[in-house]
């Protein structure tokens, strides 16, 4: 901040506390020409007014508001931003221009939020490490933390904070968002994947064919899907869409059993991401399905990660 | 000057009111438009796209900020919830900013990237398909609503030139295109999912 700034803050400030002790002093003396008690010179509807001064435990209270106003000026960083004032508070750093510099910054700062950051750390940070780290300092298998129930608590609240919005508070899903407690995976279902999955999301890929494969395709192609998970079809239409389904095995498998790396579902359970009946795989064939999982490392960090992972693998054990 | 002059002359004690209030806004409110904290845009803050500028737009008309504030407060309480506190470097292109001052939803300062895109939708379409204690109102009109992209260009224009904001000649030549034809809610969307790109 500017001498300009600093200073034109000062004298205004000053100005306005000065201001208010002349006043003040102006209008506890009498000079109305009038003794105390007696009725001033005027009537306002047959009211008199007697000319009585204010009592001095009230004026002391404006003298003693002065003086306050005086101290917290000088206590706390009132007048420039340079200078944290006697007490030297400050509420957070507001100078930083990226997450790097805030991390920079926060290792120093004595700001009152750093302060309630690091109190927070050493009450809850041995908590985290004693659930998810062993005693070399390595993070725990996570069969191992899916069996503690300390754990698998913690999992579960942050759980219900942050992935309930989607998968529900009974992380069995709904349409479009993965049941969880299954045990049907998109992406693989050990517990490194699920961790994976949960560090840096997921982006599904199943493209739209309506203009590839026409509406006699579309048709075709879902009656042999929905024949390869056990329904009843039309058979001659399920021979066609056999034959369609090549480009489709490229994610899915020839044997429609879908593929972990890209996340491309099993065709021949009877799970359904997005509805199992006619009309939704229609649907799915016609215009694709782009299901994200949004990435979680940089909002919870690792720690809180590994223990949610934990709770999603418990789930379907 | 005798204390009954000022208190019989209406005029005067209004002028000699607003110069005594005005000395608060000078003091705590002008330095603030000349400070590099509030005025140099933090590392990666870039301006919304023009789809962005429309949904932001929406997010006005249908009275978002009233019931959801962008502004998280540097209280852990706070930053474990939403994330990184809100800094002025985020909000120098903000016109108007939309910090809000109600919270009956979360903060959304940095909901961008934390729900897919998929969700939003629904979420938007009718909230208690996916969030089933949620007292959101529905908005299935934004759906239905397609933009036509007359003002667009329009408003590019008046935050590079009126606010300074580093729009190229070819965002505003290209503004109508980019956001015709889209839905208000792939707009409203496309603004929700910017929200915090900068700090996140």
């Amino acid at each position: 901040m500017s001498i300009f700034w600093t200073l034109w803050i000062t004298i205004i400030t000053l100005i306005v506390i000065i201001g208010c002790a002349v006043l003040l002093r102006a209008v506890s003396k009498n000079n109305t020409g009038v003794e105390e008690g007696q009725p001033m010179p005027h009537t306002f509807d047959g009211i008199q007014e007697l000319n009585n001064p204010v009592p001095k435990w009230w004026m002391g209270l404006f003298w003693f508001t002065i003086v306050i106003a005086l101290i917290y000026s000088l206590a706390f960083p009132a007048y420039t931003a340079n200078w944290n004032g006697l007490l030297g508070w400050t509420s957070s750093d507001q100078s930083i221009t990226s997450l790097q510099e805030s991390k920079e910054s926060a290792k120093t700062s004595h700001s009152q939020y750093q302060r309630e950051m690091n109190a927070a750390e050493q009450k809850y940070g041995a908590v985290f490490k004693q659930l998810a780290y062993d005693e070399n300092g390595v993070y725990k298998d996570l069969t191992l933390v899916a069996k503690d129930s300390d754990a698998i608590k913690v999992g579960q609240r942050l759980f219900l904070q942050n992935c309930s919005q989607c998968h529900g508070s009974d992380a069995r899903g709904s349409t479009g968002f993965p049941n969880l407690t299954d045990n049907d995976w998109l992406y693989g279902g050990d517990p490194d994947t699920i961790k994976l999955t949960l560090m840096n999301g997921r982006q599904g890929a199943m493209p739209a064919w309506a203009d590839i494969l026409g509406e006699q395709g579309i048709k075709e192609v879902a009656s042999y899907a929905l024949q390869l998970s056990g329904r009843r079809v039309d058979l001659i239409e399920a021979k066609a869409g056999k034959e369609r389904f090549v480009v489709c095995s490229a994610c899915h498998g020839a044997d429609g059993k879908g593929m972990h790396a890209v996340g491309a579902p099993n065709l021949t359970d009877t799970v359904w991401l997005y509805g199992g009946s006619r009309k939704a795989v229609e649907a799915t064939l016609r215009n694709g399905r782009n299901g994200v999982m949004p990435a979680w490392k940089d909002v919870l960090g690792e720690d809180k990660i590994h223990l949610i992972s934990a709770y999603v693998y418990s789930l379907s054990q | 000057m005798k204390h009954e002059f000022i208190e019989k002359n209406v005029g005067l004690l209004a002028i000699l009111i607003i110069i005594a209030i005005s000395l608060g806004g000078l003091v705590e409110i002008t330095p603030l438009l000349f400070q590099k904290e509030t005025n140099t845009p933090v590392d990666d803050l870039r301006p919304y796209t023009a789809l962005e500028m429309e949904g932001r737009d929406i997010y006005i008309r249908e009275g978002c900020s009233v019931c959801h504030s962008q502004m998280i407060r540097p209280f852990r309480a706070e930053t474990e919830r939403y994330g990184h506190y809100s800094v002025a470097g985020e909000g120098v292109w903000e016109h108007p900013f939309l910090w809000g001052s109600k919270r009956t939803g979360p903060d959304l300062a940095r909901v961008g990237q934390r729900y897919s895109d998929a969700w939003h939708k629904i979420h938007l379409l009718n909230p208690r398909d996916v969030v089933p204690q949620s007292n959101m109102p529905g908005f299935p009109w934004l759906a239905e609503n397609r933009l036509t992209g007359e003002d667009t260009a329009r408003k590019l224009d008046i935050f590079k030139n009126n606010f300074g904001v580093p729009y190229t000649d070819e965002d505003i030549a290209g503004a109508k295109a980019a956001v015709e034809g889209k839905t208000e809610m792939q707009a409203l969307i496309a603004y929700l999912q910017s929200l915090g790109h900068a700090l996140r």
